[in-house]
């Protein structure tokens, strides 16, 4: 899924764009600097969630209650952190218990330490990843798992096609204005069904392009997902962490997780 | 989830979109690149100012060369083989290459037919003046675009000519009726799923970057603005005064380049530029090379 050119220009959806009301909390920031931002833009359209690409400091505002670090370069993106000054406003959004979500250099920038690279970014997430653990672009590869780790009773198992209990179904296209309204109670939030610790979203595609995977699980995260015996999903609170790519298929099962923490 | 090298390869290149990719000869000069924020590094033996200044043939780097700039940085390698060099090609997938460049930069092995890029693995980009070149290389198993620009000079009229033609072909593409794709898709010389594809989508269905003679922050951020997903900089960062920091400053413009007041503060005292050649001056056109 390569997103529609004009993202590249489109710093926010069109309710926060218009000033609507139901967008003045709630709003997802999502770091877009470089990478592939626009794709995550494109999932919560999809989803009728109001987003704002940060580019420079002053766009973290207090609109911004939740924030998506996407897939890219993380050497680029973690220097661009500091060039830009969204460092602090972010690493101040991750220290205060606010939901965060990292794919792929997002989890690496999340990461309290990296195993074969000296720069730690936030630093928030309790494990140790490994960068470029496949290898080069011949090691990029796609399979499917199961997102979550909930046991026994508690687990709400959510299939393909599904949606998280809770997480009002989206119109067949992107909505926005009064139809993403009806989706968000008012104060901005999306309706939270059940503890998002529980979901267990079944056979969730995943894409890992020069991806890393986690070598060290600290006390604090729970594994999420594994693949051949490698944990490249994580939970620790309000930060979800894939060393996958949601967001370049068109399953938006983990967006919905994520809007509903 | 079928494991499908074409579509993990565009998936690349969407990671690589906000980016620089930046020319370097030396394991040092991929280490400054990385240091200013590359996000992706080309490999070779001269950059195309001096391939252009040295003459003869342009040929795909040694691969001991381009292993010593996989081991000094963590970011994405790429490399150049001629036009239609299918052995190059079959040389740089073998040593592990992230994506290969069929790049008119290097002396053409073949002037009729292009690599069969979909037989491969491996990642490949490929220069386009317009959207039938375009459109032609993507067919081919092409998985990123560039414009072609005219390397090794300096001058960015070719890159601005040729963004501007495939956006204008794109724009003009998706006002057309459905019935009147199929006419198009036969002037433009291409397939004519890729042509319903841009009718539909108004965009190509991979990532475009710019290239060719790109040299300082504000060429990128015009290249940016003119709806390049991000931009090569060949010899315009280490044919300069100082390379580190314009390369930085290049990283940034690319990342915010709406933003005036920044791109103000990146142009000062970024030292000489590379001295460049207006595109009237130069003999050898590389972008008529591969249509």
């Amino acid at each position: 899924m390569v997103v529609a050119v004009e993202y590249i220009a489109k710093e926010k959806s069109a309710d926060v764009a218009s000033g609507a009301e139901s967008a003045r909390h709630g709003v997802t920031g999502i770091l877009a600097v470089q990478g592939a931002f626009a794709e995550h833009a494109a999932m919560l359209d999809g989803l009728g969630a109001p987003w704002k690409l940060l580019r420079a400091a002053e766009d973290f505002d207090d609109s911004i209650d939740r924030v998506i670090l996407p897939g890219g370069e993380s050497t680029t993106q973690g220097k661009l952190l500091r060039a830009t000054g969204l460092f602090e406003p972010i690493a101040a959004h991750i220290a205060a218990g606010k939901p965060v979500f990292g794919t792929c250099a997002g989890m690496i920038l999340l990461a309290r330490r990296l195993e074969n690279d000296p720069n730690v970014y936030f630093g928030a997430l309790d494990a140790v990843v490994r960068r470029n653990a496949y290898g080069r672009q011949l090691g990029s590869f796609a399979a499917t798992a199961d997102f979550g780790s909930a046991a026994g009773d508690s687990a709400v198992v959510v299939a393909p096609g599904e949606h998280v209990p809770g997480f009002a179904a989206p119109s067949s296209k992107a909505v926005s204005g009064a139809a993403a309204d009806s989706v968000r109670n008012p104060d901005g939030h999306t309706a939270v069904g059940v503890p998002s610790a529980d979901v267990v979203l079944k056979d969730f595609p995943l894409v890992f392009i020069r991806g890393p995977f986690v070598a060290e699980v600290g006390s604090a995260v729970t594994v999420a997902t594994s693949v051949d015996g490698n944990v490249v999903g994580l939970r620790q609170g309000n930060i979800l962490a894939t060393a996958f790519h949601p967001e370049l298929t068109d399953d938006t099962r983990i967006h919905e997780l994520f809007l509903s923490l | 989830m079928a494991n499908n090298r074409n579509e993990l390869n565009k998936n690349l290149a969407q990671m690589l979109k906000g980016g620089v990719i930046m020319d370097v000869t030396t394991p040092e000069q991929a280490k400054i690149a990385q240091d200013a924020g590359a996000c992706a590094v080309m490999a070779l033996e001269r950059i195309p100012a001096d391939i252009r200044a040295a003459g003869g043939v342009s040929r795909m780097s040694d691969p001991a060369m381009i292993k010593g700039i996989q081991e000094a940085v963590s970011i994405p390698v790429m490399a150049k083989v001629r036009i239609g060099h299918i052995a190059e090609a079959r040389i740089l997938q073998a040593i592990d290459i992230d994506y290969i460049d069929e790049s008119e930069v290097l002396s053409p092995a073949d002037d009729v037919y292009h690599i069969d890029k979909s037989r491969f693995d491996v990642p490949f980009v490929c220069g386009a003046k317009n959207l039938g070149e375009a459109l032609r290389r993507i067919a081919e198993g092409a998985s990123m675009i560039r414009t072609k620009g005219e390397p090794g000079t300096g001058d960015v009229i070719q890159a601005v000519r040729h963004m501007r033609t495939m956006n204008k072909q794109i724009r003009e593409l998706v006002s057309l009726r459905d019935d009147e794709v199929y006419e198009a898709a036969k002037q433009l010389a291409v397939p004519y799923d890729l042509a319903e594809y841009v009718h539909d989508n108004g965009r190509l269905p991979v990532v475009n970057f710019a290239a060719g003679g790109v040299a300082t922050p504000a060429d990128a951020a015009l290249m940016m603005e003119l709806g390049a997903e991000g931009v090569f900089v060949g010899s315009g960062i280490f044919k300069s005064g100082d390379p580190a920091k314009r390369a930085a400053a290049i990283v940034q413009a690319t990342a915010n380049w709406q933003d005036a007041d920044l791109l103000a503060r990146l142009s000062e005292n970024l030292g000489e530029a590379m001295v460049g050649i207006n595109e009237d001056e130069i003999e050898t056109i590389m972008a008529a090379r591969g249509e």
